[in-house]
């Protein structure tokens, strides 16, 4: 195998290269010795909606986080495989995994905004992260929550602490935040899941509108939601004792109304799961 | 079809005999036979009643009747017969499942008694001997320096302000070499968790039961023997320092421990290296009961004694240096007075007391304070109350879990047992 000189994404703060294609080939996953998925392949294009679906407990959610190197952080994981960024494995040998979780960011299940800062500096607390300086903080503020539609209610309080917000708009807040830093990828582990229809709604027309700007995959459990937000679907299954994997992967209208396998069918159907 | 539903007129109200159907009327407070909490004006008059007559019964065998003597074994006596007559004068009235309740309601609440009176005695009997003969604009000003035992009105002429300066200066040299280390230590323990994390957490938990005066004695024989050091106030701060890291540093891993992973998986995922998350997020976050921590720790230090023996020595006057000559301290100068045969100096050493209590005193209202305080940035504005929030991880790590009188923490910062 031959390795590649380390190739550290740019220092400034210009677009990173817009939305990447993601691409995952003969992916496992393991815990503690216990296969929990069975050779994933699967394309993320860019620009793109993927949507994860399947029942619970089928690795959906590992394999979301294969995707952006957070898997390896649980003691005893284990994972076989390559994840390719536009062509670049990301667990290279020379490939460090804070830069590539900056250029493939993620939101929670749980909201969990930074409680010690306030509602600006949570947005900003990548770029600080990371060091990145930014010229004109104000603006970028204002432009990622008016993505996350989050600016109208906050605009008179940015200096109010992160945790002083309701379920909808703190997980709001943290889709703007993972936004600042301009990722190329925004994965999503079942976002809305916590929250009311209206925040469900926000976040949903927040999905479609940055959806050319960067490639998202979605995490769901709500078909419908799957149906309405994503251009591409991907069925994940676990049958009993065995590890997960993609049944069937398609474009969403043909998942929905003229899925090839039968496990499918009756999945979106709601014969199960 | 929707059906009319009659209800009762004014006329008709029922009485509580009549059959359910009605709602039923609350019953008045206290008519329960059966909480033993409820303790009507009757019960007290009872206890006491009782208390008397066990009172009388005792006195009169115990000394009357009997060669015993002793006022102890009288209270004691006195005790048991008081148990037993409530006892039985409860089961007459009420019934046996009652009167055992009662009686172990009164057995719990005389420990609680016991234990409020014992701290409550002895800051009372301190200030009783300490307020009257203190003089206020002396004993902050003056040393014992050139003290004439036998002069009138002696009092007026020496003061502890040495021992002042010496406690806040040994104290604070712990603390600013404490603190850091202890802090390093819990991240150390909590989210870098190497190999060797075990192993520290259990020598820091030894630690914790090193007796005092063997931490000055150590420091003692490395440094002052050796002549690296002299007696001074530095040396007591080494063997403080020494006392404050166990509490500090495993009350601060439990304050660490409580920050929610949520947030340093979010941290991770926008690209920051571990270390960033711990300085940007998790300890922003624990603030607030970080300081508590380091607030109580020191609480605890200020007014330990036999480290400072043989550390910073005593001395009868003013030294500001911390670093050459001995210097005082307040608990040491609590020691050395009352043991003198000078009536004075005893006084003197009464109001070390009292003012080392003060000093303790305000250092536990500064971390009652400090686990209060919201983070600076809130401009005023109320946070949110946590109905109204969403999971955990939007509010900041709660106040009550690092009050003082959290079992937790008071166990920690008690005698140093593994919890």
């Amino acid at each position: 195998m031959t390795t590649t000189a380390y190739q550290a994404p740019p220092a400034s703060y210009s677009r990173t290269g817009g939305s990447a294609e993601l691409d995952a080939k003969g992916v496992c996953a393991w815990f503690s010795g216990r296969l929990v998925l069975d050779s994933v392949d699967l394309t993320m294009r860019r620009s793109q909606v993927t949507a994860l679906i399947g029942p619970s407990g089928c690795g959906k959610s590992t394999f979301l986080r294969i995707l952006n190197r957070m898997h390896e952080v649980v003691p005893g994981a284990q994972l076989a495989g390559s994840v390719e960024l536009d062509g670049v494995n990301i667990y290279g040998l020379n490939q460090r995994a804070t830069d590539t979780r900056r250029q493939i960011g993620m939101v929670f299940q749980k909201p969990n905004p930074f409680p010690a800062m306030s509602i600006a500096d949570n947005v900003l607390s990548g770029l600080r992260f990371s060091r990145i300086p930014v010229r004109d903080k104000d603006s970028l503020v204002e432009e990622m929550l008016t993505k996350a539609s989050l600016w109208n209610e906050v605009k008179d309080r940015l200096g109010e602490l992160g945790g002083a917000l309701s379920g909808g708009q703190q997980q709001r807040l943290c889709i703007a935040r993972a936004l600042a830093v301009r990722p190329r990828v925004l994965l999503m582990d079942e976002p809305c899941s916590a929250l009311d229809p209206t925040s469900t709604r926000r976040i949903e027309e927040t999905i479609t509108e940055v959806a050319d700007e960067v490639t998202i995959v979605i995490v769901t459990h709500n078909m419908q939601q799957a149906h309405r937000v994503s251009h591409y679907c991907a069925f994940f299954l676990a049958e009993e004792n065995q590890p997960g994997q993609i049944v069937e992967h398609g474009p969403t209208e043909t998942m929905f109304d003229n899925p090839t396998d039968k496990r499918t069918d009756d999945y979106v159907n709601g014969r199960f799961g | 079809m929707t059906q009319l539903i009659e209800r009762p007129k004014a006329e008709e109200t029922v009485s509580a005999s009549e059959p359910p159907g009605i709602a039923p009327r609350l019953p008045a407070r206290g008519a329960s036979p059966l909480r033993p909490r409820n303790f009507s004006a009757g019960d007290v008059g009872l206890l006491v009643i009782t208390a008397m007559s066990s009172f009388a019964l005792v006195w009169v065998v115990f000394y009357q009747l009997t060669l015993l003597s002793g006022a102890f074994g009288f209270l004691i006596c006195w005790y048991v017969a008081f148990l037993a007559l409530y006892w039985l004068v409860v089961a007459r009235t009420t019934e046996r499942q009652m009167a055992t309740d009662r009686v172990v309601t009164v057995v719990v609440t005389t420990g609680a008694v016991i234990a409020i009176g014992a701290v409550v005695f002895i800051i009372g009997y301190v200030v009783a001997k300490a307020l009257p003969k203190m003089h206020w604009g002396v004993i902050f000003t003056k040393t014992q320096k050139g003290f004439q035992p036998a002069e009138p009105n002696a009092l007026n002429h020496v003061g502890v302000a040495h021992a002042i300066v010496g406690t806040l200066e040994e104290v604070g040299l712990a603390a600013v070499l404490g603190v850091p280390v202890a802090i390093a230590t819990a991240v150390f323990l909590n989210e870098v968790r190497g190999r060797g994390t075990r192993l520290v957490r259990t020598v820091v938990t030894a630690m914790s039961g090193l007796p005092a005066i063997v931490a000055g004695l150590f420091i003692y024989s490395m440094l002052i023997i050796e002549h690296v050091l002299p007696y001074s106030g530095f040396a007591a701060a080494l063997a403080l320092f020494v006392m404050l890291l166990p509490s500090v540093t495993r009350t601060t891993e439990e304050v660490l421990r409580v920050v929610p992973s949520g947030l340093r998986e979010a941290s991770s995922a926008l690209g920051a290296p571990e270390w960033r998350t711990v300085w940007s997020v998790v300890l922003p976050t624990a603030r607030s009961g970080v300081v508590t921590a380091v607030l109580l720790g020191t609480a605890r230090i200020v007014g330990e004694t036999a480290p400072l023996l043989f550390t910073a020595f005593g001395s009868q006057i003013m030294n500001l240096n911390a670093f050459s000559n001995p210097q005082e301290a307040l608990p040491l100068e609590v020691w050395s007075n009352v043991r003198q045969a000078n009536p004075v100096l005893i006084d003197l050493a009464y109001q070390a007391g009292f003012i080392l209590i003060i000093l303790v005193l305000i250092l536990f209202v500064a971390a009652r304070i400090a686990g209060r305080t919201r983070g600076h940035k809130s401009k005023g504005k109320r946070r949110a109350r946590p109905g109204n929030g969403s999971p955990a991880s939007g509010s900041p790590v709660q106040v009550p879990p690092f009050a003082p009188n959290d079992p937790t923490l008071v166990s920690i910062l008690g005698e140093g047992s593994p919890t």
